[in-house]
């Protein structure tokens, strides 16, 4: 099969060479976020369920399950933006490398230098695209090299050929999907391990979805990458593992991405994603 | 009518029936009453500005706004003559002095109940007072002032107490416009900066307040510009209306615009009426500046970024 794939797209070089890198990286992938019988609760309403599953170092996971199944908690769960909710309420574990962010002695603006995070509608700040890509360095009091690493994170964010020559200008004046792919180069600027990211497209034209999934894909050489969608081809196409939340805030299913779509253990697994509900 | 060229039963044309027409008419004299509202409003500002402009022609000059107030009524072209510089510079003392308090106590509370207190009972019970406090009249706030500065705190009438006292009045209103300001600025932008790990003070400083700060601002000076032609508090707080020079210090006897243009309109002498007439353009027109600034400063920052 994999022959097929390589005499169909000869001319394009890149498949080559992920093929080669999934293989070798694959088996060896470490799990460096852990999630061990945690519970949030949103005041009396408990929002998930003893949700208990290891996400593997640089690759992408995906999040799905239909709407209120607590799949963007469980993301915001991963660098406490939970806490900025009064009435959220964390129980059980969260372990980054091994360490449980809820412990006593863990400043969450601390961990959210580790874990940066891109949200569902682009949200850049009213200020010069330049400034924004280095909003995240000046509060991280990382101030070396700023123009420097302004200028990689936009071309790792794949926005540096659009922007270079309108740094100074808003980004409040960029497209939808420029915005965002701005939004992705400042959460990257302080170079963070983990990247989380909420439906980061669900706001975005075809194209604009497009790029960013290539992005995705892209950012997983070197970042943790876990999305949240509620698009199934895309988490199909773009992730490694998927975990499936169903209503009432339970995980269903935690498996490579490939059978989870193809084959999956649990019934109402299949039901979701063949569209028989959600 | 319609229905005769109508060539199918269920097809009746497009034409206006008798119901129809009565409902445009509804339509129309509401639009009609709304309309003499409008105009109403804007007919009582141009009488005034108009009765303003006749009875104080002449008697506006260069000499009126540089010489302190005379008991002499008589207006001479030598200068000489009852002036309004003292309550003018005085009024905008009086009104800087109070910004810089309004804008620290007020922002201040503003971002306190908005970003960083709880959302329980003692918080909307403060927020509940300080929107009844906006309705208190301007003259119990004048005997506050004159209670806790003028007698209790020991300053007598003096520049501070009647700044400090113009606050008071004007706080609530400040309080609440700065809220709403805060409130405007959408939780993405928050959530955005505490993404990339920044500190709560860090997110109020670079996000919060620079969007908000426009609607702050328009807000503060929309209340000054009220706080400006306040009489009663001054009234109480004991602005003075015949020193001859502008205060010369915070712990000195004031005068102030509506101070002397209520004593000039009580006077005896005709001749006064046209004085009180000159000196209320000249607070108008103060105010009129202030109204100004707090639109150019909203429109500015409207269109940048």
């Amino acid at each position: 099969m994999s022959e097929q794939n390589v005499t169909q797209t000869e001319s394009i070089t890149q498949p080559q060479t992920t093929v080669a890198d999934d293989a070798t990286v694959e088996p060896m992938a470490e799990t460096i976020i852990e999630s061990r019988d945690l519970d949030v609760y949103y005041g009396e309403h408990q929002a998930l369920r003893d949700i208990s599953f290891g996400m593997p170092e640089k690759q992408v996971t995906a999040l799905i399950g239909p709407s209120g199944c607590g799949k963007s908690t469980f993301l915001r769960s991963i660098n406490r933006m939970n806490d900025l909710i009064d009435s959220a309420r964390v129980e059980g574990e969260l372990l980054l490398r091994g360490k449980n962010v809820y412990d006593e002695d863990v400043d969450p603006v601390a961990l959210r230098r580790t874990v940066g995070m891109v949200f569902q509608e682009p949200n850049p700040f009213p200020k010069s695209i330049y400034d924004n890509v280095a909003y995240g360095l000046r509060v991280q009091d990382k101030d070396d090299n700023v123009d420097e690493k302004v200028e990689q994170s936009l071309r790792r964010a794949a926005l540096w050929d659009e922007v270079k020559d309108q740094l100074d200008s808003s980004g409040l004046d960029l497209s939808g999907g420029q915005q965002q792919r701005l939004c992705i180069a400042r959460a990257i600027a302080p170079d963070p391990e983990v990247i989380l990211m909420d439906e980061p497209a669900s706001a975005l034209d075809p194209v604009a979805t497009s790029q960013i999934e290539d992005l995705i894909e892209d950012l997983a050489r070197d970042y943790t990458v876990v999305v949240v969608t509620h698009n199934m081809q895309q988490a199909a196409r773009i992730s490694d593992k998927t975990a499936v939340f169903l209503t009432g805030g339970e995980l269903v299913e935690f498996d490579d991405t490939q059978k989870i779509f193809e084959n999956p253990e649990n019934q109402r697994v299949e039901d979701y994603i063949t569209g028989k509900f959600g | 009518m319609a229905t005769d060229q109508a060539t199918d039963d269920r097809f009746e044309g497009f034409s206006s029936d008798d119901k129809l027409a009565r409902k445009r008419l509804y339509g129309k004299l509401f639009v009609g009453i709304c309309f003499l509202a409008t105009i109403s409003g804007v007919v009582a500002l141009g009488a005034l500005i108009a009765d303003l402009i006749i009875e104080s022609w002449g008697w506006l000059s260069w000499n009126f706004l540089t010489y302190p107030p005379s008991p002499s009524e008589f207006h001479y072209t030598d200068g000489r003559g009852a002036g309004i510089y003292p309550a003018l510079v005085g009024s905008i003392f009086l009104i800087a002095l109070t910004a810089v308090f309004t804008v620290f106590l007020g922002v201040g509370a503003a971002i306190y109940l908005e970003e960083y207190a709880a959302d329980n009972y003692a918080t909307r019970f403060i927020e509940a007072n300080i929107s009844n406090l906006a309705g208190v009249p301007s003259i119990v706030y004048g005997l506050l002032g004159l209670a806790l500065f003028v007698r209790a705190g020991g300053l007598g009438s003096v520049l501070i107490a009647g700044a400090l006292t113009l606050t008071l009045l004007i706080l609530p209103i400040v309080i609440v416009s700065a809220q709403e300001a805060i409130r405007a600025v959408p939780d993405s932008q928050r959530r955005a900066a505490y993404g990339v790990g920044a500190t709560e003070w860090e997110v109020t400083r670079d996000v919060v307040l620079p969007s908000a700060l426009p609607g702050i601002m328009t807000g503060t000076i929309l209340a000054l510009a009220r706080a400006i032609g306040e009489t009663a508090p001054l009234i109480m707080v004991g602005a003075a209306v015949s020193v001859f020079n502008p205060p010369a210090g915070l712990f000195e006897p004031f005068a102030a615009m509506p101070m002397q243009i209520f004593e000039w309109a009580s006077q005896p002498a005709g001749e006064f009426q046209h004085i009180a007439a000159a000196g209320s353009v000249v607070l108008l027109t103060v105010m009129l500046i202030m109204n100004l600034m707090a639109i150019l400063i909203r429109n500015k920052y409207e269109t940048e970024l």
